[in-house]
């Protein structure tokens, strides 16, 4: 969506050589109003108008959580393969990673984050809706193993429309698998943060996105197992608005708090600290 | 057995009326069983059954999903889709039952959690991820078998165990082939289709390393004759408990994360 919009607006900026000099402006999907794209790219993505976040990918969210040049990536290299032979389900991974520069969902690895060490896991909703299959099982099982034999909190940005089906039950194993490398990370005294992010629902919702021992979110995303559209047509009504946005499940009692993106890393940051992680080699 | 029937031919088998259920099974495959309920928090889920029971003597713990026989009793137990509540009662009697050193015997058949606003109040995905989280290191032996319909994560959050069997004609899978075909191809109809492709069938779980054992049904399907399905989930149960029950509990859990962390298909 943003992508095209910039393509639009890039076209304008380079095609309308005689014309008078106009910023490039962003129009906020919520609010609708314009703001300069300057200034929604310097807030990362949030409207100046009504705080509306944007979708983030995962090597920008990484880039504003981290210290500098703090970043290793772990397992990189990994691809999926076809459990169930899904028809073009190989073809449609290639395109994939040729268009996004993604080889999956997710990015892991190493950082710190204002100097403490912690194992990052980012989910990318640009591949495949963030959806859950064996790569990104075993990019985040991996991850927490490696945590637990280190001794490293994990910080997870989950961004997710839950588990991958062009995999079948391979992929609904998978919440198996995350599920419980997180408990043994905890079980062995380690902590783990969730950041909820848009949109965080099924199969991801129901495994390791609901199992921090503090779960964040950012404002007005979507969290929820169930598919709004899947309610309202058993339900045979309407949902609210507000309906599993992050403040109703803030307010229901699944998150601890909402927290701005322009804090975000200045919160994880206190939270690591209060937990011990104090400027330790990562 | 008989000649193998198609995924989509053993779903209207598993949808045919008079198919066996949990309470059809209990008298015939346990004695002296108690139920229990609640979660201790909210209410009772009629949708999960949970009970303290003996096979062959030995104590143990059966929580399962409840399917109706008709539609009193489907509406009573919710067409087998439980609410969270349904899914902390599980944890709860499974937690019980690892106090008191008795194994777990999970029973699934579910089209799959209850998709509802209170559902979703009541944090579905929290219920569904914790008991996928605790099974997976409760200091007891679990076993699961799939009686008819595993339907994703309501499935999964009962199948989190040292060994999962399924009745001959039953199925587990990601989401319902309905649900499958109607999410990625707009088109419900197309649900025999997804069937064939999803892979769903027992000895697809067996082949993808989710299953190991396949529970033979009579012929035509386990409704033919109860007695006879009975028997043969009584003698699995009565090889399968003591035998993990004698295993030492760190082996035990060890085997089980593993179960679970082999499976997925990727390249390096």
């Amino acid at each position: 969506m943003f992508e095209d919009f910039f393509d639009v607006v890039k076209k304008r900026f380079n095609g309308g050589a005689d014309e008078e000099y106009k910023p490039p402006m962003f129009k906020c999907p919520r609010c609708q109003e314009l703001s300069p794209l300057s200034r929604y790219e310097e807030l990362h993505r949030v409207c100046p108008k009504c705080n509306y976040h944007g979708r983030l990918s995962a090597p920008e969210r990484i880039s504003i959580t981290v210290d500098k040049d703090s970043f290793r990536e772990m397992d990189a290299d990994m691809i999926s393969g076809n459990p169930i032979d899904f028809p073009e389900y190989t073809e449609k991974q290639e395109q994939l990673r040729e268009s996004t520069s993604l080889n999956d969902a997710v990015i892991t690895g190493t950082a710190t984050i204002k100097g403490s060490p912690v194992v990052i896991g980012v989910m990318d909703s640009r591949y495949m809706m963030g959806s859950m299959g064996s790569v990104v099982g075993e990019k985040i099982t991996r991850a927490f193993e490696y945590a637990t034999e280190n001794g490293l909190p994990v910080v997870m940005f989950t961004a997710s429309g839950g588990a991958r089906m062009q995999e079948g039950i391979v992929s609904l194993m998978q919440m198996a698998k995350t599920s419980g490398a997180v408990k043994l990370h905890s079980d062995n005294g380690g902590l783990y943060i969730t950041v909820l992010t848009d949109p965080t629902t099924g199969g991801v919702t129901a495994s390791f996105a609901s199992l921090g021992d503090i779960i964040i979110a950012e404002p007005k995303v979507l969290i929820g197992f169930a598919g709004r559209r899947v309610i309202e047509s058993t339900i045979k009504q309407r949902l609210p608005e507000d309906f599993q946005l992050a403040e109703f499940m803030h307010e229901k009692g699944f998150v601890d708090m909402i927290v701005e993106r322009g804090k975000m890393r200045s919160v994880l940051s206190h939270l690591l600290k209060l937990h011990g992680y104090d400027r330790k080699e990562a | 057995m008989e000649e193998k029937k198609s995924a989509w031919e053993r779903l209207q088998l598993v949808h045919t009326k008079g198919r066996p259920t949990i309470k059809d099974y209990m008298p015939l495959v346990f004695t002296d069983y108690y139920e229990l309920h609640g979660d201790r928090l909210c209410g009772d889920d009629k949708a999960i059954y949970g009970a303290i029971a003996r096979l062959d003597g030995r104590p143990v713990t059966v929580i399962a999903q409840v399917k109706g026989r008709d539609i009193n009793e489907n509406k009573a137990c919710n067409f087998a889709m439980p609410h969270p509540e349904g899914y902390r009662k599980a944890l709860r009697l499974a937690r019980q039952a690892e106090k008191f050193h008795r194994p777990v015997i999970c029973f699934i058949d579910t089209p799959g959690a209850f998709c509802g606003v209170a559902a979703e109040e009541r944090g579905m995905g929290e219920a569904i991820a914790k008991n996928i989280a605790e099974f997976m290191t409760i200091r007891t032996p679990v076993i699961s078998i799939v009686l008819g319909e595993g339907g994703s994560g309501g499935a999964l959050a009962l199948g989190v165990c040292d060994e999962l069997a399924m009745l001959e004609n039953a199925q587990y899978s990601v989401l319902s082939p309905r649900g499958f075909a109607s999410i990625l191809w707009k088109d419900a109809s197309r649900e025999q289709e997804a069937s064939e492709i999803m892979r769903i069938t027992a000895e697809d779980m067996v082949a993808l390393g989710v299953a190991e054992t396949i529970i033979e049904e009579p012929l035509g399907g386990a409704h033919n004759d109860l007695d006879k399905i009975s028997e043969n989930i009584k003698e699995y149960l009565s090889q399968k408990i003591p035998e993990k029950c004698e295993k030492d509990i760190d082996v035990l859990l060890k085997e089980r994360y593993t179960k679970f962390r082999k499976i997925g298909a990727f390249i390096e």
